[in-house]
């Protein structure tokens, strides 16, 4: 090999040994979205210092294998040694060198904060100021508030003509939702995780958690969030044809300013009790039951009422809907329509909605799916029966 | 497929059917070879078109093409064909093709069940894709589209006829795969040449043998596993309904208990012919043989210690998560041994760079940013943001593909001239191998920024924040894609007898028995085993 073939391999390989390095010091290359919770700081931490050592290692070990491939060619008239291992015990020194320092980096380097960060994240039972309980189902999130008796659903607020092109996309398309989960900033809040049907995955980049929801367990995590603001996340396990679609936003408010939105929301909930003791018009039961629909069973039955073949029945002209739902003595039809609605049919998507939907808005939708998609059943569905009938 | 091989059927005194027959019935590990890397290789090529349908709808945010159902089909059924159909036969071909020849014995032990375990393949692939047709004559809702590896219980309960198919395929895969690696076993333990002990065997028949322990050991947790599931959906057991006392968790546990090793196994092959091609063509010899003969043996104990790094975000208890942080990284050991290994095998050696050799540096380089990022991938907190998201499509398909794939890739090239007796077009190789090396890093390193950005995997449709990364990534896995007809060309242009003939030694470094027999080698080999000094 000629001093000048020689002087470009070695720059090869110190190319690479430079610019690879370079590239892993970069910070801001490495790092997640921007972290607001101490959960979220040390895990984006941890994982730099992961990145750069790895692509550190990996540079160092290609600027050799990169050097070899240029310096150890049959054209430069290389002639192949016979070596099959170490000899010396300089060599031995050598080869078993690079596994010592590799256990050093696993264990002690990345394995010291890595156990530090899983400790911490895992760390969901002390010094609890607030608890969440978030229950994921296809697909949606519902969120409750246990000490404050507050719960409601939260979905895509996205519309389906922007999903399908036919208007131009919002700023926060498929990440933006009807009613955001609100919490307060600097307060440590146990989050409780569960599912209705299948499992999802409850994902929220800034704050550096995700966890399953599993149906039928709880799972936990925790958050502490040092800035107020809006954050942005998706659910993460695949969970059916509408797994793209169920966002998850969380508005994080200063206490104050959270108070206050409890306060409305508990009035909300007092006046919607009254509501349900009352009796409604068809035609504002119609308008509350086309709101309810659109946002809780057309992402299933379609817009429209005419469901999917072979996955989701339609409404429009279905002899479940246009069929009676009480007997005559005032009880529930089994598989009635307001049974259906209510009790949901298991083994399926149909869950039951008595658990998330309050009863107005039972009322108001089962009224609208017998009135709507060509159905004309002309009859109402009053709150009072349903609260009768939980 | 009927791959005519110049020479093989006028041989003289060794009568067997023409045509279609004797595919059908032969019991030959040449022609069973054949099979399978045929198969393999067009599976491969429909997992590719599915998934090109897929990175066709991610092109930009909205829905264009695929329904969400599609969608979630097509992606489910690329994984599993491209597993299933298109990397594990084909290392199983590779495997019957060669290591007979290699150990000098007249053909596998079990050459009845060769035939069976091969011909089962065939009927899997279409078990687990006909509910895919069916769906647009109106029949069932498709096939399965709950991701590979099928363990969202409640959902597959839901799922329709396409899971059942799949469970059923899953069993037949399962059942292929074992009488292969059966037959691996004992002809490995029972045929080899006088003069070949254990540990002078070639390091490809090591890495089959311990891929075949491999494969014994997980598959039946596997075929177990989605029969569990398949007894809760239809016939009232509850291992995984919550509802009556089971945990959904379980069956993440069990599926993952083989799907770990399966990584292994889709490896191990690649790492066992990777020291040849390298020693070939650096003409020098393998670097450490007995030592990575023990760190596969490693690698495979770990890999079947470290499962629950795949479910670190399922809520396990600290103490369970730990355990399985620090068990995933003590894989790095044995790894970095085999990538230092072949490094050491190609310094001071004298390269050139054929296709071959191409495809195993580029196999190395590839391997080692799929093996370092497996290193960061279980660190636990960091697992919150890596699990579900692109980080981790990008990161396996380093390994798969990478690894795999790049792997695989460099045995065609590296036998082909030995098994059609005809040399490729090393212009056209080295297309391929650059074509491949720059459209496979556009498609993937998109992906780990869009995933560490915070963009789940599995999705139909995304935000636009994500849009550049998806649609490089997608021109990216086009390009990709069309550069594999290359390979196609190449393949079918050997198979059909054109190209200059080969030489028995084909390669001027090569080594070992398979070299020793002409090319094509006649089609039965070492009736009379060889002396192996």
């Amino acid at each position: 090999m000629t001093g000048k073939k020689r002087v470009l391999a070695v720059l090869a390989g110190a190319a690479f040994a430079v610019f690879l390095p370079a590239l892993a010091l970069a910070k801001s290359i490495w790092d997640f979205p921007e972290p607001v919770t101490p959960v979220a700081h040390e895990t984006n931490e941890v994982s730099v210092l992961f990145m750069r050592l790895v692509m550190t290692m990996y540079a160092t070990v290609f600027a050799i294998f990169i050097y070899s491939v240029f310096a150890h060619r049959k054209s430069q008239g290389a002639k192949p040694a016979t070596f099959t291992g170490p000899r010396t015990t300089l060599q031995w020194l050598g080869v078993l060198s690079p596994f010592a320092l590799l256990l050093f980096i696993d264990y002690v380097v990345l394995g010291i904060p890595a156990y530090h960060a899983a400790v911490a994240m895992e760390d969901t039972k002390t010094n609890v100021e607030m608890v969440i309980k978030v229950t994921g189902s296809q697909w949606k999130w519902q969120y409750e508030y246990p000490d404050e008796g507050i719960k409601f659903v939260s979905a895509l607020a996205t519309t389906q003509d922007q999903i399908q092109n036919k208007a131009a996309k919002g700023a926060n398309y498929l990440l933006e939702v009807d009613n955001p989960l609100v919490l307060p900033t600097n307060k440590k809040i146990r989050i409780l995780l569960t599912a209705t049907d299948v499992m999802h995955s409850w994902w929220m980049p800034s704050f550096g958690v995700k966890r399953l929801a599993v149906p039928g367990y709880l799972r936990e995590m925790w958050v502490k969030i040092e800035k107020p603001g809006t954050y942005r996340g998706q659910c993460a396990q695949i969970c059916g044809d509408g797994h793209a679609f169920m966002p998850i936003v969380v508005e994080a408010l200063p206490e104050d300013k959270y108070k206050e939105w409890i306060a409305a929301r508990k009035a909300e909930r007092v006046a919607a009790e009254t509501a349900a003791g009352k009796v409604m018009a068809k035609e504002d039961l119609m308008d509350k039951g086309k709101a309810v629909y659109n946002k809780v069973c057309a992402a299933c039955h379609q817009p429209d009422g005419k469901g999917v073949p072979g996955a989701f029945p339609a409404l429009a002209g279905s002899k479940l809907v246009n069929g009676p739902f009480l007997d005559k003595d005032g009880r529930l039809i089994k598989d009635g329509h307001l049974d259906r609605v209510m009790n949901g049919k298991p083994g399926t998507a149909m869950q039951a909605f008595k658990g998330t939907l309050s009863d107005v808005e039972i009322a108001a939708v089962v009224t609208y799916e017998r009135n709507a998609f060509g159905n004309r059943m002309g009859d109402t569905v009053q709150p009072t029966q349903v609260k009768a009938l939980r | 497929m009927t791959v005519a091989i110049p020479g093989v059927a006028r041989e003289a005194g060794h009568e067997y059917p023409a045509g279609i027959v004797r595919w059908l019935t032969t019991t030959n590990h040449k022609d069973l070879g054949i099979l399978y890397m045929s198969f393999g290789l067009i599976m491969f090529l429909v997992g590719g078109l599915f998934i090109m349908a897929v990175r066709a709808e991610l092109l930009f945010p909205g829905l264009q093409l695929l329904s969400p159902s599609m969608y979630n089909q097509l992606f489910t059924l690329h994984a599993l064909v491209m597993v299933f159909g298109a990397i594990m036969p084909f290392a199983t071909g590779l495997n019957n093709y060669l290591i007979p020849m290699m150990i000098g014995a007249p053909d596998m032990a079990l050459p009845r069940v060769n035939n069976w375990g091969f011909w089962i393949l065939p009927l899997a692939a279409i078990l687990l894709l006909i509910p895919f047709f069916l769906q647009f004559v109106g029949i069932g809702s498709g096939a399965t589209g709950v991701g590979w590896v099928m363990h969202n219980t409640s959902l597959d309960l839901q799922a329709g006829i396409g899971i059942d198919f799949a469970i059923f395929a899953v069993h037949l895969l399962g059942l292929s795969s074992v009488t292969s690696a059966i037959n691996t076993v004992v002809t490995v333990l029972n045929l080899r040449a006088p003069g070949m002990p254990l540990m002078k065997m070639p390091l490809f028949v090591w890495s089959w043998l311990i891929t075949a322990f491999s494969l014994i050991l997980v598959m039946p947790v596997f075929s177990a596993a989605v029969t569990m599931l398949l007894t809760d959906r239809h016939f009232g057991t509850h291992f995984f309904d919550a509802g009556a006392g089971g945990d959904p968790i379980l069956l993440q546990h069990l599926i993952w208990f083989f799907g770990h090793p399966e990584v292994y196994i889709v490896l191990l092959p690649a790492w066992g012919l990777i020291p040849h091609v390298l020693s070939t063509f650096a003409r020098k010899p393998i670097f450490g043989y007995k030592a990575q003969v023990y760190a596969m043996w490693a690698i495979l104990t770990l890999g079947a210690l470290v499962w629950g790094h795949h479910m670190l975000s399922s809520g396990m208890p600290l103490k369970a998560e730990l355990y399985f942080m620090f068990s995933t990284m003590a894989i790095s050991i044995p790894t970095a041994y085999l990538v230092f290994s072949w490094i050491a095998t190609i310094w001071r050696g004298a390269m050139t760079f054929e296709t071959p050799m191409l495809f195993a540096l580029g196999f190395i380089a590839h391997f080692g940013m799929g093996a370092l990022t497996g290193l960061v991938i279980p660190d636990i907190a960091g697992y919150a943001q890596y699990h579900n998201s692109y980080v981790i499509v990008s990161h396996f398909h380093y390994t798969f593909f990478g690894g795999g794939i790049f792997g695989m890739m460099a045995g065609v090239y590296y036998w082909l001239p030995k098994i059609t007796g005809r040399m490729y077009d090393e212009r056209l190789g080295k297309l391929h191998f650059w074509l491949t090396v720059i459209f496979f890093n556009l498609t993937f390193i998109p992906q780990w920024f869009a995933g560490q950005d915070g963009m789940p995997r599995h999705l139909v449709d995304y935000a636009p924040q994500f849009a550049t990364a998806n649609f490089v990534s997608s021109i990216g896995s086009f390009l990709l894609g069309a550069a594999q007809l290359i390979l196609v060309y190449i393949v079918i242009r050997c198979a059909r007898g054109a190209g200059p003939k080969a030489s028995a030694q084909v390669w001027e470094g090569a080594q070992g028995l398979e070299w020793t027999l002409p090319s094509p080698p006649p089609y039965h080999t070492f009736e009379t085993p060889p002396t192996v000094k």
